[in-house]
């Protein structure tokens, strides 16, 4: 098992670094911007398949949490705060070096959070919220969860909408790059952004990113706390016989995939420069699910490599102005012809042995 | 600490048990206690209540009225899982096998209450993880073994026979290490052969300390194996005695007349 998974991390790796070669050898380096982006979308995708295809729980809120954590990050790292902070406080931020002095546009004086801090606020902030509304909603089970989680995702919507202080319809721009680590020696920073000149170094970081999140994963779902979550999808009763919390279970699996969308949300932002209301919306949430569902549901290579694979063809364009449509006949499909998923459906069990973390 | 003697605190202890579902009486006053360390039957004939008395004792869902109390400490408003912990653990008349898991892996969930690995421990596989990781791992390979399906460890549970799900609903109880064990209609659906091998079984369960809570149909099992048996009719207590007198019972014979079963 652990040999499996090792071996199949690499493979992800080494796909990695040869999606990048063939972009060199073909001259399409231009590709490596939508495949950065498909990888932190790819990245929520395996995050809600952990909490749907393994604990049985659906979410179709899930772009809500992305765009909390993309809408947080771009508000502090761009609104003037100046006016919402206390002087005590921010003389104390400023000490602990939270706090970035600049000028906007105009040569007004612009105080903002640091991304660091910003990026870990964000991420907090959306675990606090799933942590809140796991509890009631959590108890809710099947069309009732489906309902209660659209319902939340599209006040999360509306409320992104409706704010000033998120920008309303037009979104955030200009939210700045996030620097991981300054300038060292010959190495110039690591520094999330899409400026062409960092777009190499930020392919691998968004790859190394999904790469870290898939590992955590498939160790969780191959331990105690993993047959743990994977029990409560067959029979609750049962596994509460066995001594699982399920309701503990269930919101630590929520809150685990809420911070996986947030981490999403969060570097995507300052990797594109911006966020807009369209990524919080209830098309995106179904979006998730469908890719979810089309990677197979309990297969959690599946889902990465459908969830990575279509979300590039998204963002090239391929689907044109259908794009919604295409991804709302794929979740169709998918349920109609092939449940198990697009991969398993066509290479059936042969390609399940070189999986790990798939169930049979 | 075999002795049954009254004066022992008991396992379990039931007292006045009301169940309604609606307008529907489903347990009537029940009470009836069990001593550690010996094998009691609750026989009946089909809807009596048999199962809905262990999801009341399982804490699945709550008692109307009348207390149940479990190692000295009563049930009341515990969970489910809580009441596992406490060192119950019980198998189901409809099977329920966690799908999706292969016949080990359904084992080891039933050795929750006994590893505690959390949820970041899990994720970043900490070292100290592994070793208990193995430790859940052999002991219930072992239990496979001790059921004689260790050869269908890797087998996904909805692939496996009826016999060998039932198997592997023992097998994952017993994982648990539970003080209590209710076993809910273990021989059902299987042929003599196999009823044989879990009438042995279950004495063999408590030969190893565990106190067995019964139901079961069959009726030369329950005769076989009992210390005691109580008689469910319509969610009341008909009786409750020894095996022989079980047997000579006239308001029990008369409750199973017209019923295949022989008393
Ligand atoms: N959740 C429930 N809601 C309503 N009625 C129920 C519920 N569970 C059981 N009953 C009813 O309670 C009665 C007792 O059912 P129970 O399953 O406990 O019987 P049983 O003795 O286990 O029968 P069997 O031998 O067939 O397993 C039946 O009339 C049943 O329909
Ligand atoms: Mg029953």
């Amino acid at each position: 098992m652990k040999t499996r998974k090792l071996l199949s991390l690499t493979a992800l790796a080494l796909l990695t670094a040869g999606l990048h070669l063939f972009t060199v050898l073909s001259g399409t380096q231009f590709y490596l911007t939508q495949l950065t982006m498909a990888a932190y979308y790819g990245l929520v995708v395996i995050g809600l398949g952990v909490m749907m295809g393994y604990a049985g729980q659906i979410s179709i809120g899930h772009a809500g949490f992305f765009a909390i954590g993309g809408y947080l990050s771009a508000a502090l790292t761009t609104n003037d705060l100046t006016p919402f902070l206390a002087p005590g406080l921010i003389r104390w931020l400023d000490r602990v070096g939270l706090l970035v002095h600049g000028q906007d546009i105009f040569g007004d004086p612009l105080m903002t959070v640091s991304p660091w801090a910003a990026c870990l606020s964000a991420v907090t902030v959306t675990a606090l919220i799933a942590l809140l509304i796991g509890g009631p909603v959590l108890k809710l089970r099947g069309h009732y969860l489906a309902m209660a989680t659209l319902g939340f995702g599209i006040i999360v919507y509306r409320i992104f909408l409706a704010s000033p202080f998120f920008g309303e319809a037009d979104g955030i721009s200009e939210v700045p790059g996030f620097q991981l680590l300054p300038a060292t020696g010959l190495l110039g920073p690591v520094i999330i952004s899409g400026d062409a000149a960092h777009r190499v170094l930020n392919y691998y970081l968004a790859w190394g990113v999904l790469l870290l999140g898939m590992a955590l994963l498939l160790n969780l779902i191959d331990s105690r706390a993993g047959r743990a979550l994977r029990s409560l999808h067959s029979s609750e009763e049962a596994a509460e016989a066995f001594g699982i919390d399920t309701a503990r279970c269930k919101v630590q699996v929520f809150v685990l995939s809420a911070i996986y969308a947030a981490l999403a949300g969060s570097l995507l932002t300052h990797f594109n420069g911006g966020i807009g209301p369209g990524e919080a919306s209830v098309m995106k949430s179904v979006r998730y699910v469908a890719l979810v569902a089309v990677g197979g549901m309990t297969s959690l290579w599946g889902t990465l490599v459908m969830g990575v694979g279509l979300t590039f063809l998204s963002l090239r364009g391929v689907f044109g102005s259908y794009d919604d449509v295409v991804f709302g006949v794929i979740l169709i499909a998918v349920m109609l012809f092939a449940p198990e998923g697009v991969l398993r459906g066509l290479f059936g069990r042969a390609l399940q042995r070189f999986l790990p973390g798939r169930q049979t | 600490m075999n002795t049954r003697t009254s004066q022992q605190e008991p396992m379990l202890l039931l007292e006045k048990v009301n169940k309604q579902f609606g307008g529907l009486q489903a347990i009537n006053n029940v009470g009836f206690t069990v001593q550690p360390g010996c094998i009691k039957a609750v026989i009946g004939p089909n809807g009596a209540g048999k199962t809905t008395l262990f999801n009341l004792i399982a804490g699945n869902i709550p008692v109307s009225s009348g207390t149940i109390i479990f190692q000295g400490q009563e049930i009341r408003g515990k969970k489910s899982h809580e009441i596992a912990r406490m060192g119950m653990s019980r198998t189901f008349q409809n099977i329920k096998l966690f799908h999706g898991m292969t016949a080990l892996e359904c084992v080891m969930v039933g050795r929750h209450t006994r590893s505690c690995a959390g949820f970041l421990a899990g994720m970043l596989s900490l070292p100290w993880t592994w070793q208990e990781e193995r430790a859940i791992r052999s002991r219930s390979m072992e239990l496979l073994e001790m059921l004689e399906i260790a050869d269908l460890a890797g087998t996904e549970v909805s692939s496996l026979a009826f016999g060998q799900q039932r198997a592997v609903e023992m097998a994952r109880a017993l994982a648990a290490e539970p003080d209590l064990l209710l076993l809910d209609e273990p021989a059902a659906g299987l042929n003599i052969y196999e009823t044989a091998e879990v009438a042995r079984l279950i004495t063999a369960i408590r030969d190893m300390g565990i106190t067995v809570l019964l139901v079961e149909h069959d009726m030369s099992l329950v005769m076989d194996v009992s210390d005691e048996i109580v008689v469910l009719s319509f969610g009341s207590k008909v009786a409750e005695d020894i095996p022989a007198n079980i047997q000579k019972n006239a308001e029990v014979i008369k409750i199973y007349l017209g019923e295949d079963e022989t008393v």
